[in-house]
């Protein structure tokens, strides 16, 4: 298991677009992926939990992998959420 | 043709001009009742394929109104409908509704409502108003879903042309309507500003929102007129109130030919004085509109929308965008963009509540006390400034202390783009609302700290009058003609022109055509109106001299009542410009 902490940091936050780029990345890899936010965990791999968190600019994540390939799924997820989703 | 019932008339507001007549489709939007029936584990995999044949029905449905939606009016309203059919597609979401149907051995539509709302509680919770309407979206498609596990028949599919009468419209009703034959919407709730009336204008659709209880007076079937210009709906209408609205549309059709003639021509005195008519929008996606009517650019561009649609606030490069794609558009016109004007009876992005919201906190206030927020705002609208013509205005200035640290931090955000060599106009115009009192009698100190005045008239006389429009009580007591809104008016063109500044107005007056004869007569430079009312405000200064209006104004400044005010433009306005309908 693999847990990173990351911070969202493009302005939007994650709404309705960065959170779908987000779980399209991560329905690439077969591992589990939990967000925690405040005490509150969703299935990183389901759009309407993602969209649920109202993840604002400044907010911290804990990510949480699980699975054979949760090393590369770490990498991957954590350094879209932190390049701020390749927004300008 | 006609009702022996008797007739009803409801007032509500003219959201989208026309006049139809015919039968009422009452679409009512209850939530479709849940059987929470028990199944063998046999029937929990028929529920199951009904679960998914109605994902799947639902996802078809949905690309249609998407497709439909984006040639109509454009993809920025479509991304509504691209995150509904993202909540289709997620598979985490609908292997939790399978392992729950054969577990709990429930109904299909009984494990998607649970499993939905459960989602859309979390968002309701959430203080940013952004989430709560996305919890809107998520109740749609949940709907949706339920009504296609159910086989219902699909709102959507009724047979002759009618007239839908509904509690709110929300975007994907208004679209998928609009495939069929709509002769009108009426409406319980929404304004002028709703998404239902943006859309019903955009594709031309009369229609009549705000009339509290259309949907309790009108039966499935009810013969039904609906007066986009008036603002109202008649029910069970009698044979001589049927005619007399046909004449009405009639005159109004003619009326319309007549005004496309002169939608290209500039706003003329017959004595040759020209006076800027330009628009007010909120929203890219209404240019078009605004232009079909003939306006020369917009005095009064709200930027409220970007604000409120985006989650927290919007960034500098999103804004910059939306702002250039608006003055590109308006090109060779100007375009006056307000900086943020949310508070009072708008939505403020963080939870904040007044006791007295309209006196508290908004306008250039918050601007003021969020810099980086301001900052940002007017960064976005500089670099668009590079594309065309541009002023930047402040709302609810009340002093010149708020002006100086405005153009401070202009004069900051300017120097910021220089270093970057990143450009804009250099000459970029800065202008103020007046819509505060204290800014009404200081007009003429404030028209020599910057290059325009515009006039807000709403505000203006909510504060001038102290009446709040909202409240049924008083509200009778706002009134526009009332002698010291006229006369402050009156004091602040004067003071503007005493320093060489032009001056505008952007509120509602400046669209009622009542008040046209004098503000001209005023010496107002601009007027800056609603798209729909454009053409009308248009043939009014074309049919006049200056001259005389000049003179209706020094009359009607020596006048006392708003009674006595009214009735001198009405008839002065009915005898110059015959042709006119009035209300």
């Amino acid at each position: 298991m693999i847990e990173r902490e990351v911070t969202i940091t493009n302005r939007a936050g994650l709404h309705t677009r960065p959170a779908a780029a987000l779980v399209k990345l991560a329905a690439k890899y077969r591992c589990e992926f939990v967000i925690v936010k405040d005490g509150y965990e969703i299935n990183g791999k389901s759009i309407i939990g993602v969209m649920t968190l109202a993840a604002e600019q400044g907010s911290t994540l804990l990510l949480r992998f699980d699975g054979e390939d949760e090393g590369p799924a770490a990498a991957e997820v954590a350094g879209l959420i932190e390049r701020g989703f390749d927004e300008v | 043709m006609t009702d022996e019932r008797n007739e009803i008339t409801l007032h509500g507001i003219a959201a989208s001009p026309g006049i139809v007549y015919g039968r009422a489709y009452v679409f009512t939007k209850h939530t479709p009742r849940i059987e929470e029936r028990a199944v063998t584990a046999d029937e929990a995999e028929q529920e199951i394929a009904r679960m998914e044949g109605a994902v799947e029905r639902s996802e078809k449905e949905l690309q249609k109104i998407l497709r439909f939606t984006e040639e109509k009016v454009g993809s920025q309203k479509a991304k509504i409908f691209e995150a509904q059919i993202m909540i289709l597609m997620d598979t985490v979401l609908f292997d939790a509704v399978r392992r729950r149907i054969r577990k709990e051995l429930k109904s299909a539509e009984s494990i998607v409502h649970k499993e939905i709302s459960k989602y859309q509680q979390m968002m309701l919770k959430s203080p940013d108003e952004y989430m709560r309407e996305r919890a809107h979206d998520v109740e749609d498609v949940k709907n949706r879903l339920i009504r296609n596990i159910q086989q219902d028949r699909l709102i959507s599919r009724f047979d002759s042309k009618s007239i839908v009468i509904s509690e709110l419209l929300t975007p994907a009703d208004t679209v998928l309507f609009s495939r069929n034959d709509v002769l009108a919407y009426a409406t319980d709730m929404g304004g002028t500003t709703s998404h239902a009336a943006l859309l019903s204008r955009s594709l031309k659709i009369p229609s009549v929102v705000g009339l509290k209880e259309v949907t309790k007076h009108v039966q499935q079937g009810d013969w039904v007129l609906v007066d986009g210009y008036a603002g109202t709906v008649v029910v069970h209408p009698t044979r001589e109130t049927v005619s007399r609205l046909n004449k009405k549309k009639r005159e109004h059709r003619q009326f319309e030919e007549r005004l496309v003639q002169i939608r290209d021509l500039s706003a003329q005195t017959t004595d040759g004085k020209d006076v800027r008519l330009s628009g007010n929008i909120e929203f890219s996606q209404e240019f078009r509109y605004l232009s079909q009517q003939g306006a020369h650019g917009i005095g009064l561009y709200r930027t409220e929308g970007i604000f409120l649609r985006s989650d927290g606030y919007p960034s500098e490069q999103a804004q910059y965008q939306e702002y250039k794609t608006i003055v590109e558009k308006a090109k060779p016109y100007k375009v006056v963009m307000r900086t943020l004007d949310i508070g009072g009876d708008k939505v403020v992005a963080e939870t904040h509540e007044e006791e007295n919201p309209f006196l508290g906190w908004r306008g250039i206030r918050i601007s003021l006390d969020k810099p980086e927020v301001f900052r940002t705002q007017l960064r976005a609208m500089l670099r668009a400034s590079a594309h065309g013509d541009v002023g930047i205005m402040l709302p609810m200035i009340s002093g010149i202390k708020e002006i100086r640290r405005a153009k401070e931090h202009i004069a900051a955000a300017k120097e910021e783009l220089r270093a970057e060599g990143t450009p804009f106009d250099e000459t970029v115009k800065l202008g103020v609302m007046i819509e505060v009192p204290a800014a009404a009698v200081l007009a003429g100190d404030i028209a020599q700290e910057v290059d325009f005045l515009s006039i807000g008239t709403n505000d203006l006389i909510q504060y001038l009058i102290a009446v709040d429009r909202g409240n049924e009580t008083v509200s009778s007591l706002y009134q526009e003609f009332h002698p010291a809104v006229i006369k402050t008016i009156h004091h602040i063109i004067k003071e503007g022109h005493r320093h060489g500044r032009p001056v505008s107005m952007c509120g509602e007056m400046a669209g009622d055509p009542v008040a046209t004869l004098l503000l001209l007569g005023l010496g107002l430079d601009e007027f800056s109106v609603a798209p729909v009312v454009l053409p009308e405000i248009k043939k009014i200064i074309r049919s006049v001299s200056y001259r005389e209006t000049e003179e209706i104004a020094r009359h009607v400044l020596e006048m006392k009542t708003e009674e006595d005010i009214k009735d001198f433009l009405r008839v002065n306005l009915h005898s110059m410009v015959p042709e006119l309908l009035l209300e």
